[in-house]
């Protein structure tokens, strides 16, 4: 499985790429989308929409089941990854292409973990 | 505590995502994932355990007598070899179970019924019978293995002769032998594709499914999971117990009306279905005309009005669309009625389609 050393990650397997213009791009993690399986569809917010560190801002669907994705960071959605909406499976085939949203004016964050201790951390969570 | 199917280990070895199902540790996918098994079915072939389902001999020769007191179908007429479905009713008209029936012999039947229903179907059978007439539970020395799509008689004809395959529809061949082991061979399945299903002892099942499995290899055979399984069932339009029938859901409800045969002298729930008239809801397909997947327990409007409740739903992987069943009031049942369904606290339009959902080109 593959984790990139330049990407941060969260405990609810989102990964994020702090850009160099001070917006940062949200995506899930290739454990997470292992996990889930064929992603068959995705909501995402509107341009404009405020997102909050912790909170629900879309949802993905596997054949099986439904799962929400939580924004690692607060700010407002520049952009969404219009592409998504009709190819969701790209999420499985390329989980750190397949941006969901950029988030710009950021104002908080979650507590992020590197790539190394986000591995120790979703093994720990398997072995549990 | 799950039990292990005799296939577990094989599971494990194919590195199936475990998962626990009714009682039992399924997969629930292998390595190729839902959709890619789910389109092996339906183009080529695939391979899965059902050994879940739960087995019960009706012996004697009151059999027939009690299956048509138990049961909506009728059982007078069969021959020997023949499967029939039928709904089992409780006093009020809702359904303990669906089930098969196999005709060994006048005096002889083989009963197929769900896993997480078994205990109470036997409990039930045995509670309603009478004369002479013997239920035994045989679950757990039964396996039972579905090939399933178009390439399962080609890969079956690869393993014994012609005259070992069934040739119709729900009807089987008793005591087959594949290579040295005796199986039943039924062209039945679960998936809306045609196919068979072997029923074998336990301690056979992971020969046969090694075997099958190398045998179809060219013919694109895939193992299948659970997911697999529910998907192509929902595409398919048939029923699953627990979602479009239960103990207060009638078979009339459930669009199985074909299978309750109100002009038998008796059966169990007879007169509770007469009392109740024509069903004041009724099963339909979904076809989702705005944006979002629709599943099962969502709750169906017109503008403010509740009409009912969806029953399944899922993305069906060959239609690539999203597809759901529901019970609705009956007056919105017509082809072609606009609704809205409420997933997860937003309104989402669909349209009442003809069922099934999928049907295969024979």
């Amino acid at each position: 499985m593959n984790h990139p050393t330049e990407l941060k990650y969260s405990k609810s397997h989102e990964w994020v790429k702090f850009l160099e213009d001070g917006t940062a791009l949200i995506g899930l993690t290739d454990y997470a989308q292992d996990a889930l399986g064929d992603l068959v569809f995705v909501n995402l917010p509107e341009t404009g929409d405020e997102v909050t560190a912790g909170e629900a801002f879309a949802d993905v669907e596997s054949v099986k089941a439904v799962s929400d994705v939580f924004s690692p960071v607060s700010g407002t959605v520049a952009e969404i990854n219009e592409e998504l909406l009709d190819a969701p499976e790209r999420m499985n085939e390329d989980p750190y292409g397949a941006w969901l949203i950029r988030v710009e004016n950021i104002t908080d964050k979650e507590e992020l973990l590197d790539a190394e201790a986000y591995i120790q951390f979703y093994e720990s969570e398997a072995d549990a | 505590m799950e039990l292990k199917t005799p296939l577990y280990e094989k599971h494990v070895e194919h590195k199936g995502k475990i998962v626990p199902f009714a009682g039992y540790l399924l997969p629930v996918q292998y390595e190729s994932g839902v959709i890619a098994e789910h389109m092996a079915v339906r183009t080529a072939c695939g391979l899965f355990d059902v050994s879940h389902m739960g087995e019960i001999t009706c012996i004697g020769k009151d059999a027939v007598k009690n299956l048509n007191h138990l049961l909506t179908n009728d059982y007078t007429t069969m021959y020997d070899g023949q499967a029939r479905y039928s709904p089992m009713c409780n006093e009020n008209g809702g359904v303990v179970d669906d089930l098969i029936v196999y005709k060994v012999r006048d005096d002889h039947y083989f009963i197929v019924v769900n896993a997480a229903n078994k205990d109470k179907d036997f409990a039930w059978m045995r509670e309603h019978a009478f004369g002479d007439a013997v239920f035994t539970d045989i679950s757990s020395e039964v396996a039972q293995i579905a090939l399933q799509g178009p390439k399962a008689e080609a890969i079956l004809e690869r393993l014994v002769s012609r005259e070992d395959i069934p040739e119709k529809y729900y009807s089987c061949k008793f005591h087959r032998k594949i290579a040295d082991m005796d199986c039943i061979i039924s062209r039945t399945g679960y998936t809306g594709e045609d196919g068979f299903e072997f029923y074998l002892a336990a301690a056979q099942a992971p020969k046969l499914w090694e075997l099958l499995l190398e045998t179809g290899k060219e013919e694109g055979l895939i193992p299948c999971g659970l997911g697999a399984r529910d998907t192509l069932r929902l595409e398919a339009a048939m029923p699953l117990y627990g979602h479009e029938m239960d103990d207060e859901i009638t078979p009339l409800e459930a669009g199985l009306g074909v299978f309750v045969k109100m002009g038998k002298e008796e059966f169990i729930g007879k007169s509770a279905l007469e009392e109740k008239g024509a069903p004041e809801k009724k099963r339909v397909g979904l076809k989702v005309t705005g944006r979002g997947i629709i599943r099962e327990h969502s709750a169906i409007y017109d503008g403010d009005k509740k009409i009912g409740m969806t029953t399944s739903g899922t993305h069906c992987p060959y239609l690539k669309a999203p597809a759901a069943m529901a019970l609705l009031e009956t007056q919105y049942t017509a082809v072609g009625t606009s609704v809205e369904v409420d997933v997860r606290g937003r309104r989402v339009a669909a349209e009442v389609v003809k069922l099934p959902f999928y049907q295969r080109t024979k």
